[in-house]
């Protein structure tokens, strides 16, 4: 089934839809015009605009599902943005709307948790108006019916990422950090940006629906550069490979941004990029939908892999959320059928890794802001309710049967398998890690013997704080079986992105299905042997050659500071060496010549007016007997 | 017959010339500046006899007032400089060295 | 109404007014009221444009000098228009920012602020000449006041940067002169009226020598790379404000002439050249940026940035398509907002701490909220973040250039990548980490400053998402240059060409 046609704005809460941008949008320029006066009410007013955003947004979902699936693709223009070039639009259709969603119910639930986490700090104000600045910026990006209005969210979405890693700026790691994500990104938005100048010059327009429908009468070549470019942006901002380098070292951000930009949202940009340009540049075979697919596979295992050896535990979940989406980007590989799974998974990972991350926030935030989970253990009496809802995303994350994990990643891996069986069977094994490192995490963390520093005291995070987490982890357990039992997703999504003619049947423990759950034992079987049983080493031991490789993220930054850094620092300094000596040395040389030879000849001014005299009388001499020599010629 | 007058008029203009290029003492070289021009008056008004033409004794008299506005002017300036370095030597007055 | 005139008239009798006033304060106040009126009146003139009528408005033609056909005509078309409306909004701003700058200059308090509104009648003329003799006298007379402004207002090198800068503009105006000599005694047409001498030139070996006098002249005015160095040296000594008024307006005056005069008194020319002004347009983005990233002095940073940037306007204009001219247009009016406002936080940064160095900053986050902010808004303007002004315009000019020269466009287009390093590294360097020892206590924006930086800010953000006022004005006149250009010959020969 191909996509539905684009209709026209049908009023009602769609005709306002800008107002789920606009709230948020006012909470920002609030909160950060509004300086110390508002820091009384800022965090309450921050969470307001999100959640009344929220209700937007669950209207416009009602009212959507109001029409026939046929006609749930709506546009809705606002004003002319770059004359000739793009407009300001929202397109609000299933899978907009489901973002939203995402976005606004999510981001609210984190913004409450922000309240109790930030609580202590002094420029909580100023936080939650980046959170609001955020919130926009995403919605904006999801919400835009043309490329160029995505890119305007693309970048925004960037900038918050980029305040809110360097939040607490007077740390340098946080300010490298925040920067280095920010420069890797722009790599990304460069290919994005080439992929949006060949689809103007191509198509003659950047909005999505006439794109869409022209992208057929393009050639294959043009077709597969703007999927490649735009898989450039894609990967930039979704940390695959080779731009994932940048999301480890956001982890220097405070926890509720972790769990929110680089963890439930805005690194899944990404996926909804490949989505949401699908039906034209990623139909399931051919160049870009392949390079995708592997892409996906190379960073899933990168991820689990860099999951297994990290002892921060926000670094451990950032390594997972890596893979995670490198299930999404295999899935969004694979075509219309792998659409829906993608954004099946991409919702319910939004909820188990906002769990996992707050969760990881809470046991910080009662053990000193303490990362190290080597420092951790036995903390599940200490703080139940963390505990619990931990589990649950944890659970989900693996893929325990009948929570939300199992029902969207084995979509992928089913899905994968049937399509190409070496993507499939390195999903299985990406599956098997990951029971692994999530259970690594959980057994580090809540069990085994106290290794706690001197003078900490574990204690249960406030209910401001708890309450998001029991909320995320409802989600986490129940929506995966929600979104795919009778394929009411893939049927919801089909008008905006197209689904295959014959939707695809749930197995319940198929063999593939089975493959992964006994994998996926085997490894949290081995982290139980590893970090349950035995006693887990205060100082992390030195570990074998692929631990090291493991811990220092692959190689990745090595990788990087080789190639790019080092030869473009030399460079610089080359540029600037030949900008001064060079450049301007040529300049100033010519300058120095003048002025010496004038030096030398000031020389001839004597100041003696006899010499002058001597001077003029040869010089009437010569010409003299110039003219005599010319008289006689 | 005209040429005793030009020879004339060449011998005291070389020695003017010889005269401003070795004399110190600025009030000889400006004499010496007076006998050049007189010199070439002199030469102006033979080659005007010679042409039977009127227009050289006119420059003649032309080339008087410039020597007689120059020798007001230069004198005061002359004496001015004595006045300041107790001395009439041009090479004392050496200020527009570079 | 002679709008443009009295702009001219009100700025350069404030001009003298201002010179005479022996009060100190009263003298700055007076300069604030004349370029607030300046600035009134042309919003009201701009506001009467109408975008869609004739292309030269407002126009004013009185003789001048008969004998040669030199006339006063003065009139605005929409590119000219929105540049003399950023000169008259920055001129009041820089004139507060710069309260304090000129006391310790070595002439007086009034004079600096007498040479401002002399400098800003001297801007408007320049973009509203339509007499390419009255374009010359003011593109040459405009080198005077900024010449004082640096050489007696500057830092320690003044004296080497204003003669250096003198020097490389007078270069560049004695070639254009004799190519505005040649233009007048080849067209043959008796007058220096700009209209008249569209087609004038049809020889092509002729409009290619003459071109070059012009086009060199606009280049060390943009400036282009390799004509660049006096830019990073004028801007660094001069006062905060002049360099503000430097690299926004007056170098704008360099790429404003190739896209007015180069491109359409010798269009067959301007193609032969494109090629060679591309390729020194991206060596510009790529090289300046570059340059950038190594500066260790806050304000020649900024200067290269503006290297970097004037890449982009020039290979806009010379991609000779719609959008890649209008968004140049755009970007000369976004660059003087983002760079003016960088060049002016960056101007308080110094005052307080008395050290162009970035490493004598670190942490002023912490002590000076918002200067840090406004600084890292100017900052991202600089990098062209979508949802401020900068963006708009440099998406348009590599949308305008992709579309006939890709390899180009891509290649300016890392620009990108290179812009968030320089930004962001100078950022972390004197805004994060540790507060350094030197900058603590140091004091945020005062409320004068803020009113500085307020509306430069302000305006970043409105044009960053409503462009759409100043391009519909600016393409309409674009559109006309762009036919004059192509009408020598058939305009898909030139999109051939280009790919």
């Amino acid at each position: 089934m191909e996509p539905a046609e684009i209709l026209s704005n049908p009023g009602g809460v769609i005709g306002v839809g800008w107002l789920m941008i606009a709230l948020p949008l006012l909470g920002a320029a609030v909160l950060l015009l509004g300086g110390r006066r508002t820091n009384k009410f800022g965090h309450y007013f921050g969470v307001l605009m999100v959640l009344a955003s929220f209700v937007v947004a669950v209207l416009a979902f009602v009212q959507i599902l109001g029409f026939a699936p046929g006609e749930r693709r709506r546009g809705v223009s606002l004003y002319e943005f770059i004359p000739g070039v793009a407009d300001m639009g929202l397109l609000i259709d299933p899978l907009s709307i489901s973002f939203a969603l995402l976005i606004t119910g999510v981001g609210a639930l984190i913004h409450i948790y922000s309240i109790g986490y930030m609580s202590h700090d002094l420029d909580r104000r100023r936080f939650f108006g980046y959170l609001n600045l955020f919130v926009a910026a995403m919605l904006l990006l999801v919400l835009a019916d043309n490329y160029v209005a995505l890119f305007v969210g693309w970048e925004g979405v960037g900038l918050a990422s980029y305040l809110l890693i360097g939040f607490w700026q007077f740390k340098p790691t946080a300010a490298t950090a925040a920067k280095k994500a920010f420069v890797v990104n722009r790599v990304g938005d460069f290919g994005l940006l080439i992929a949006i100048f060949i689809i103007f010059t191509s198509f003659g327009s950047v909005a999505f629906g006439e794109v869409f429908a022209k992208a057929g009468g393009a050639s294959e070549g043009t077709l597969t550069a703007i999927g490649l470019l735009l898989l450039l942006g894609a990967c930039g901002k979704s940390a695959q490979l080779p731009l994932q380098s940048w999301l480890l070292d956001a982890m220097e951000g405070p926890t509720p941004v972790s769990a929110l930009i680089h963890a439930a949202t805005m690194v899944t940009a990404g996926v909804y990029l490949v989505v949401r340009s699908g039906a034209a540049f990623f139909p399931g075979d051919g160049t870009a939908s392949l390079v995708v697919t592997i892409v996906g596979v190379a960073t899933l295992l990168a991820g689990a892999i860099i999951g297994t050896a990290k002892d921060d535990i926000k670094k451990a979940l950032a390594g997972s959320t890596m893979s995670q989406i490198g299930y999404m980007m295999l899935a969004a590989g694979l075509g219309p059928v792998g659409y829906a799974f993608a954004i099946a998974h991409l919702i319910t990972h939004g909820f188990f890794k906002a769990n996992l991350f707050l969760g990881a926030g809470s046991v910080m935030h009662g053990m000193n802001d303490q990362v190290d989970m080597r420092k951790y253990g036995g903390l599940r009496t200490f703080m139940p309710i963390t505990f619990y809802t931990f589990v649950i995303g944890y659970l989900a994350i693996i893929g325990f049967p009948l929570l939300s994990g199992y029902f969207t990643k084995d979509g992928i891996i089913e899905t994968a398998m049937e399509h190409n069986a070496i993507l499939g069977w390195l999903a299985v094994v990406g599956a098997g890690i990951t029971g692994f490192y999530m259970s690594r995490v959980v057994f580090m963390t809540f069990f085994g013997e106290r290794r706690w520093d001197e003078g900490v005291k574990p204690h249960e995070s406030p209910a401001v704080m708890t309450w998001p987490l029991i909320l995320l982890a409802i989600g986490s357990a129940g929506l995966g079986a929600f979104l795919i039992m009778g394929n009411r997703f893939m049927i919801f999504l089909g008008p905006a992105v197209g689904r295959p003619d014959e939707l695809p049947a749930f197995h319940a423990f198929a063999p593939v299905g089975l493959a992964t759950l006994a994998l996926v034992a085997v490894g949290a079987g081995y982290a139980w042997l590893k970090y349950g049983r035995q006693q887990v080493p205060v100082l992390a031991p030195r570990g074998s050659f692929l631990t090291t490789f493991a811990r220092r993220d692959l190689y990745g930054d090595a990788l990087n500071e080789a190639l790019f850094m080092r030869p473009g620092q030399w460079l610089t300094r080359l540029a600037v060496w030949f900008d001064n000596r060079g450049v301007d040395g040529l300049v100033n040389g010519l300058a120095a010549t003048i002025g010496g030879s004038s030096g030398r000849l000031r020389r001839i001014q004597t100041g003696y007016v006899r010499s002058y005299a001597l001077s003029i009388f040869v010089g009437a001499a010569i010409l003299a007997g110039a003219w005599f020599v010319v008289g006689t010629l | 017959m005209t040429t005793h007058y030009l020879v004339l008029s060449a011998l005291l203009f070389a020695i003017g010339g010889i005269g401003v290029l070795t004399r110190r003492n600025a009030i000889v070289v400006f004499m010496c500046v007076e006998l050049m021009l007189n010199a070439c008056n002199l030469a102006f008004v033979t080659f005007a006899r010679q042409h039977g033409n009127i227009e050289g004794q006119v420059i003649a008299f032309f080339v008087m007032i410039v020597a007689a506005a120059e020798v007001v002017v230069g004198l005061a300036i002359i004496v001015t400089i004595f006045r300041t370095r107790r001395s009439a030597s041009v090479d004392d007055a050496s200020l527009l060295k570079h | 109404m002679p709008w443009l005139s009295i702009l001219m008239g009100v700025s350069a009798l404030g001009a003298l007014g201002v010179a005479f006033v022996k009060n100190d304060k009263l003298a700055k106040q007076a300069t604030l009221a004349v370029s607030l009126v300046v600035m009134v009146l042309t919003i009201v003139m701009t506001v009467q444009f109408s975008p869609n009528g004739d292309r030269f408005q407002f126009a004013e033609t009185y003789d001048w000098i008969p004998a040669f056909g030199v006339h006063y005509a003065v009139a605005v078309d929409g590119v000219a228009l929105v540049l003399i409306l950023l000169s008259a909004i920055l001129v009041p701003i820089v004139v507060l920012a710069s309260w304090h700058d000129a006391e310790a200059g070595k002439r007086s308090v009034r004079t600096y602020f007498s040479l401002l509104l002399v400098l800003e009648a001297m801007m408007i003329g320049v973009f509203a000449a339509t007499d390419v003799f009255l374009f010359y006298v003011f593109f040459e007379a405009m080198l005077i006041p900024m010449y004082f402004m640096i050489g007696s207002y500057g830092g320690a090198q003044r004296s080497y940067a204003a003669v250096k800068f003198l020097l490389y503009s007078l270069f560049g105006g004695l070639l254009m002169l004799v190519a505005v000599i040649a233009l007048y005694v080849i067209a043959g047409k008796g007058t220096f009226l700009f209209p008249e001498l569209i087609g004038a030139i049809t020889d092509p070996t002729t409009q290619k020598w003459l071109f070059l006098g012009f086009f060199i002249a606009f280049a060390i005015k943009a400036p282009l790379w390799p004509f660049h160095t006096w830019l990073p040296d004028a801007a660094a000594q001069a006062p905060a404000g002049a360099a503000v008024l430097l690299v926004g307006v007056l170098d704008k005056v360099g790429t404003y002439g190739m896209l007015r005069f180069c491109l359409e008194l010798f269009p067959e020319a301007s193609k032969w050249a494109t090629p060679v002004v591309i390729a020194l347009a991206v060596i510009g983005i790529v090289y300046g940026a570059i340059v950038a990233i190594g500066q260790t002095d806050i304000k020649r940073l900024i200067a290269y940035t503006s290297i970097s940037h004037f890449g982009f306007i020039a290979m806009g204009v010379f991609a000779m398509t719609q959008n890649g001219a209008a968004g140049s247009a755009l970007y000369m009016v976004n660059h003087g907002f983002a760079t003016g406002a960088l060049f002016l936080i960056a101007g308080f940064l110094i005052y307080r701490r008395g050290s162009a160095f970035i490493s004598d900053y670190g942490g002023v986050q912490k002590v000076a909220p918002i200067l840090a902010g406004t600084f890292l808004v100017a900052g991202l303007s600089g990098l062209s973040l979508p949802g401020l002004s900068p963006f708009v315009s440099e998406f348009m000019v590599l949308l305008g250039t992709y579309e006939v020269y890709a390899v180009p466009a891509i290649i300016g287009a890392t620009g990108v990548v290179l812009a968030a390093i320089y930004i962001l590294w100078m950022y972390q360097r004197t805004m994060n980490g540790p507060t350094a020892e030197s900058v603590q206590g140091m004091a945020d924006l005062n409320s004068r400053e803020r009113w500085v930086v307020g509306p430069l800010i302000a305006l970043i953000i409105v044009l960053g998402f409503f462009p759409k006022p100043l391009l519909d004005v600016i393409n309409p006149s674009v559109k006309e240059t762009i036919h004059n250009v192509s009408v020598t010959a058939p305009a898909s020969a030139v999109a051939k060409e280009g790919q």
